[in-house]
C-alpha cells in the first residue's frame, strides 16, 4: 500500500503546531498502525530527519499508553481497540491518514502526538481506591461474597484502561466516562461503599478543577471506547453524585 | 571464587519466615518518617511495594519511564494469580504449591523463598479483594478459580483475561492513595540511569527526565529495583516496548551480582511472527490451555496442503490430528509447563508439521469444548434436541464468557475468527526468571540495594509456572520487602537527610552525562532499532529455545562485535535535553548489548539442560531436559568486571532438605 500521512508536529508546549505531510510506500496489511509509524521513523532518522515523538508502550491495548486520533476518531476507525491493535488492513491502497495528538485543556501537549494525561492521575489520587492499609489481616476473600452480577459490571467498568480517549472524543474534553468508570466500581462493590460519599465527591471536584469539560450527554465516549465502557457508568456515577450531595455534611 | 550468603533462616522450612519475622529489627512509625526509600518501577512489585512502604510511613519516591504508574507491563498478565486458599477442596496446600513451583522451576530455586511466596499467596487475594479487585465469581457469589500448567489443581484467581491488569490497577489505587497524601512523590517518565553508592551503600539514583532531557539527582536510604525483566533482549518478545534490563543492570556494573542470566522463558502459545517489519509478539494467555486443544496434522501432506493454502484445519478429522501434548504427556496433557510445551512444538515445527505459512505455528483448538459447554447449557435449557448449530452458538457464548478479550486480540491481529477456525500459535520469548542475585532479604550484593519480582532471580528456578509472577510479584511487595527492608533500615533512624550535593552523586552524575554524550557523538548511519534487531536475532536463533556450546560461542562472538558496530556507527537523531524517545531506546539497547553476550556466556556455562534453558548436548533419549545435578544444583551469579566477558562466576548451591531431586515428569 501507498499512503499519504498528515502528521500534527509540534517541537514542544510552546510550538503553535503544524500538519506536516509524508508519504510512505511499501505498507502491508497485516502491519499494525505503530509498526507503520516505526517504519515512518525509521525512514527520517536515516534522512537525518526528526522522527515523529508518539506514546506506545504494550503494544498490545491493555497499557493505555497509545493515544492517536487518526481521520477524526481516537483510536482510528476501527472500534473496542486501542492504536496499537489497529491493523493496516482497514486501510486502503492510496488513502491520505490524519494523525493528531488528543486534543484537550486538560492534555497538554509535550511533543508532537505525545500529551501529558497527568489531571487523570490526579483525579484517582483524590479518591479512586478503598483505604485499606497492607496488613496480611484482611478478611478472607471469601467472607465478601459478592453477587456475580454485581462482580460481573464492577469487572467491565474496571476494564477503564485510562488512555483518555473518551476525553479526546468529547466536545466538551469532559473526562465523565474516565471517572466514572473508577466510581461505578468501587460503588458496586461493598469494600468500596463505605468511602462513597466522599469518594464521588473528591473525584468530580478534581476532575473539574483540572480543566475537564461538563458532560452533556452525547455519548461520543462511549463509542470510542477502546474498552467499551458503558454510559450507564455515567449514569450510576450521577445517581452517585446527587446521593452525595444530599447525605453529605 | 566467593560463597554467597543466602542468609536463610535456620528452623523447620514451615517456621522460618514467621520465626524470622518475629525476631528481625523494627523502625519505629517516627522513625520511618524520616527515612527515604527510592523504588524503581511501579508494576506489581514496585506499585506495591511503594504503597506498602508509604502506608507504614516510610517517604517513597518511584519512578517509572511512563506517563502513569498504572502502565507498567504487569497490566499485560492475562491468565491468573496462583495462591494456596483451597478454595476448591482439590488437595491444595501451601505444601503442594511449594512442591509444584519448585518442580515446575527444575529444582534451580531456592526452597526457602518458595515456601514463603507459598505462604503469603493467601494474603494476597484477601488485600486485593479488600482494594475492590473484581476477581471472577461463581454464582453463590464465592471467588472461581482455574488451573494452570504445571499444577493438578484449580488454584488460579482471575479477571477474565485481565487478571494483571486489574491487579495492577489495585496496587496503582493504593499507590494513588499514598500518592495524594503525599507520602509517595511519584516521578513519571523518569528513567534510572545510574545507581549511586556512598560508602559502599545505595544511597540515590541518576535519573533522566525524559520530558526535559535533564539528568536529576535523587537520594534515599535505600533504593529497591523492581524495573522487571529483560525479554526484549530478544527484540521480539511478548513484553512492552520500552521494557529493558537498565535499572538491572546499572546496579549489575555497581556491584550487584546477576544471576542465572540464562534462564529465559519461552512462552508456548503466542500469535505467530507475521513479518519483518513486527515490533512486538502478542501472548495468548495459558489459562486458553484449560479449554483449547494443541494439535498439528498427523500427515505431513495435510500440513504441506495448510502451509500452501489448499486446505483448512477444519477440514481435517481428529483422527488425522495429532494432540502432540496429549500424546506425550498424557497426565498433565494440554497442561504442561511452559518450556515443555514449548519445546514440543518445536519439535513438532522442525519437524515439518507446522501450520503457518512460514512453518512456525500449532494449533489452538477450541471446537471440542464449544461443543461440551453448548451441551451442558442446552441441557440447562431444557433443549435435549438442540442442533449442532445452536450448540455450537451457546458454547460459544460460554467461551466468549471465559476468555473473550483474548480471542478479540487473536481476531483484530490475525483477522480469523478463533470461534470458527483453531487458532494459530507458536512460542515466544516472554519472561526471564534470571535477574539480580538478591539473599533471602531480597537485598542484592550491594548494601542497601533491594530488587523484587522479575527482576530479581529468586522464585522461580529454570522456569516460572503460569499464574506465579503476578503471585511473586505482589508477595515481594506487599508481604516480604516491608519487612525486611526495616532490618536494615533500623542502622539508619539517625542518619538524616541524604544531600545530592556529595561527590559521589555529582561524580556520577558525571559519568552517565558522558555516556549520553558519547552516544550523541557516534552520529553514525543506523538506527538504534537495526542494532536492537540484529541482536535479538542472534538470540532467538543462538540463545533461544534450544542451545548448544558451538552456537553459543558464536553468538558471544557475533555480539561483541555488534556492540563495537553500534559504538561506532548508531545514528541518535535529536537532542540530550529534549524530549528524545530514540536517546532513550539507545540508553537501553546499549544494556542490552552487554547482558545479551552474558546470557550467552552462562547458557555456556551451564553444561545441562533444565527447566527453559535447553542444552542440544543434554536430552534423554525421549528429548526431554536432562539435568545435572550433580554438577549444576547451584545458582550462577556473576560479577561484573568491565567487560561481559570476564564476569566471574560465584555459586550459591541450592539445598534441598525438603523436596527429593527427581527427573522432573509430566507423563
Amino acid at each position: 500500500m501507498k499512503l499519504t500521512l498528515k502528521i500534527w508536529r509540534q517541537s514542544g508546549p510552546n510550538d503553535k503546531g503544524q500538519i506536516v505531510t509524508y508519504p510512505i510506500d511499501n505498507i502491508e496489511g497485516d502491519m499494525s498502525f505503530l509498526d507503520m509509524m516505526d517504519v515512518l521513523n525509521e525512514e527520517l532518522i536515516v534522512k537525518g530527519e526528526d522522527p515523529v515523538a508518539f506514546d506506545h508502550d504494550c503494544r498490545e491495548g491493555i497499557c493505555g499508553m497509545c493515544s492517536l486520533f487518526i481521520n477524526g476518531e481516537a483510536h482510528g476507525p476501527d472500534r473496542a481497540i486501542t492504536t496499537c491493535q489497529l491493523h493496516m488492513r482497514k486501510f486502503s491502497d492510496g488513502e491520505t491518514i490524519y494523525i493528531e495528538p488528543w486534543r484537550a485543556k486538560a492534555f497538554p501537549v509535550i511533543k508532537d502526538l505525545v500529551v501529558d494525561r497527568g489531571a487523570l492521575d490526579r483525579v484517582m489520587a483524590s479518591g479512586g481506591f478503598v483505604s485499606v492499609n497492607t496488613s496480611g489481616n484482611t478478611v478472607d476473600a471469601n467472607a465478601i461474597p459478592i453477587s456475580k452480577i454485581d462482580a460481573d459490571k464492577a469487572f467491565e467498568a474496571a476494564t477503564c484502561i485510562g488512555c483518555g480517549a473518551c476525553v479526546a472524543s468529547c466536545v466538551n474534553a469532559s473526562a465523565m466516562l474516565f471517572v466514572s468508570a473508577k466510581v461505578s466500581q468501587l460503588a458496586l462493590l461493598p469494600q468500596g461503599k463505605i468511602e462513597a460519599t466522599e469518594r464521588v465527591l473528591n473525584m468530580v471536584r478534581t476532575m473539574d478543577e483540572e480543566g475537564f469539560g461538563n458532560c452533556t450527554n452525547t455519548g461520543a465516549c462511549a463509542v470510542e471506547c477502546p474498552k467499551e465502557i458503558s454510559l450507564d457508568n455515567i449514569a450510576r456515577m450521577n445517581r452517585e453524585y446527587f446521593k452525595a450531595m444530599l447525605t453529605s455534611e | 571464587m566467593s560463597i554467597l550468603d543466602s542468609k536463610i533462616p535456620s528452623g523447620e522450612l514451615n517456621q522460618k519466615w514467621s520465626s524470622y519475622k518475629d525476631h528481625i529489627r523494627l523502625v519505629n512509625p517516627a522513625n520511618k518518617r524520616n527515612i527515604d526509600i527510592i523504588v524503581v518501577g511501579t508494576g506489581l512489585a514496585g506499585g506495591s511495594a511503594s504503597a506498602a512502604l508509604a502506608e507504614l510511613g516510610y517517604n517513597v519516591k518511584s519512578f517509572c519511564f511512563q506517563d502513569s504508574p498504572r502502565r507498567a507491563h504487569s497490566i499485560a498478565a492475562q491468565g491468573g494469580i496462583n495462591a494456596a486458599k483451597n478454595y476448591q477442596g482439590d488437595g491444595d496446600s501451601v505444601f503442594r504449591l511449594f512442591y509444584d513451583t519448585v518442580k515446575g522451576g527444575d529444582y534451580r530455586a531456592r526452597e526457602a523463598n518458595v515456601y514463603r511466596l507459598a505462604e503469603v499467596s493467601a494474603s494476597i487475594i484477601d488485600q486485593c479483594v479488600a482494594q475492590g479487585v473484581p476477581f471472577a465469581r461463581e454464582y453463590g457469589g464465592l471467588l472461581d478459580n482455574r488451573s494452570f500448567g504445571g499444577s493438578q489443581v484449580s488454584r488460579t484467581f482471575y479477571a477474565k483475561g485481565q487478571t494483571g491488569q486489574q491487579l495492577l490497577l489495585g496496587a496503582y489505587s493504593a499507590m494513588s492513595r499514598q500518592i495524594g497524601k503525599g507520602k509517595i512523590q511519584m516521578y513519571n517518565r523518569h528513567e534510572m540511569l545510574d545507581l549511586v553508592l556512598v560508602d559502599g551503600k545505595a544511597r540515590g539514583i541518576i535519573a533522566r527526565n525524559l520530558v526535559t532531557g535533564s539528568l536529576e539527582r535523587f537520594s534515599a536510604h535505600a533504593v529497591v529495583i523492581a524495573s522487571g525483566g529483560y525479554g526484549n533482549v530478544f527484540y521480539l518478545s511478548t513484553n512492552a516496548m520500552g521494557s529493558n534490563v537498565s535499572a538491572a543492570w546499572k546496579v549489575h556494573k555497581k556491584g550487584a551480582y546477576f544471576a542465572n542470566p540464562c534462564y529465559t522463558q519461552i512462552h508456548p502459545t503466542c500469535i505467530p511472527v507475521s513479518g519483518d517489519h513486527q515490533s512486538k509478539l502478542t501472548l495468548m494467555s495459558e489459562s486458553l490451555r484449560n479449554d483449547g486443544r494443541i494439535w498439528v496434522p498427523k500427515n505431513l501432506e495435510d500440513s504441506k496442503a495448510i502451509r500452501e493454502g489448499r486446505m483448512k484445519p477444519t477440514d481435517i478429522t481428529d483422527e488425522n490430528k495429532d494432540f502432540f501434548l496429549e500424546r506425550r504427556y498424557p497426565a498433565f496433557g494440554n497442561l504442561v509447563p511452559r518450556d515443555v510445551a514449548s519445546r514440543a512444538a518445536k519439535e513438532r515445527c522442525d519437524a515439518g508439521f507446522g501450520v503457518n505459512t512460514t512453518g512456525e505455528a500449532v494449533y489452538l483448538d477450541f471446537a471440542s469444548a464449544i461443543e461440551r459447554y453448548g451441551r451442558e447449557k442446552a441441557r440447562m435449557n431444557h433443549d435435549g434436541e438442540a442442533s449442532i448449530e445452536i450448540i455450537m452458538d451457546l458454547g460459544a457464548e460460554v467461551v466468549k464468557a471465559k476468555y473473550g478479550n483474548l480471542f478479540q486480540m487473536y481476531y483484530k491481529i490475525v483477522d480469523q475468527d478463533p470461534y470458527k477456525t483453531p487458532m494459530m500459535i507458536y512460542p515466544a520469548v516472554h519472561y526471564t526468571m534470571g535477574g539480580v542475585w538478591v539473599d533471602y532479604n531480597l537485598m542484592t550484593t550491594i548494601t542497601g540495594c533491594y530488587a523484587t519480582g522479575e527482576a530479581n532471580f529468586s522464585d522461580h528456578g529454570a522456569n516460572r509456572l503460569g499464574a506465579s509472577a503476578l503471585m511473586q510479584g505482589l508477595a515481594d511487595g506487599y508481604f516480604v520487602l516491608p519487612y525486611t527492608i526495616a532490618d536494615y533500615l533500623a542502622d539508619d533512624i539517625r542518619t538524616g537527610k541524604i544531600s545530592t550535593d556529595l561527590p559521589e552523586f555529582v561524580q556520577t552524575e558525571n559519568d552517565v552525562k558522558a555516556n549520553i554524550e558519547r552516544l550523541m557523538n557516534i552520529k553514525g548511519t543506523k538506527t538504534v532499532d537495526y542494532f536492537h534487531k540484529r541482536l535479538g536475532k542472534i538470540m532467538w536463533d543462538k540463545v533461544g529455545m534450544a542451545r548448544n556450546a558451538e552456537g553459543l560461542n558464536w553468538a558471544i562472538a557475533e555480539i561483541q562485535k555488534l556492540r563495537e558496530e553500534f559504538y561506532s556507527n548508531v545514528r541518535i537523531p535529536g537532542t540530550v535535553d529534549s524530549f528524545n524517545p530514540e536517546l532513550d531506546k539507545a540508553n537501553r539497547v546499549c544494556d542490552f548489548l552487554e547482558l545479551g553476550e552474558l546470557m550467552a556466556k552462562d547458557a555456556l556455562d551451564r553444561e545441562e539442560s533444565c527447566g527453559g534453558h535447553f542444552r542440544e548436548e543434554h536430552q534423554t533419549e525421549e528429548g526431554e531436559a536432562q539435568r545435572n545435578d550433580d554438577k549444576y544444583a547451584y545458582v550462577a551469579a556473576w560479577e561484573y568486571t568491565g567487560k561481559p566477558s570476564e564476569a566471574i562466576l560465584h555459586k550459591e548451591a541450592l539445598v534441598f532438605d525438603n523436596i527429593k531431586l527427581v527427573q522432573r515428569s509430566y507423563k
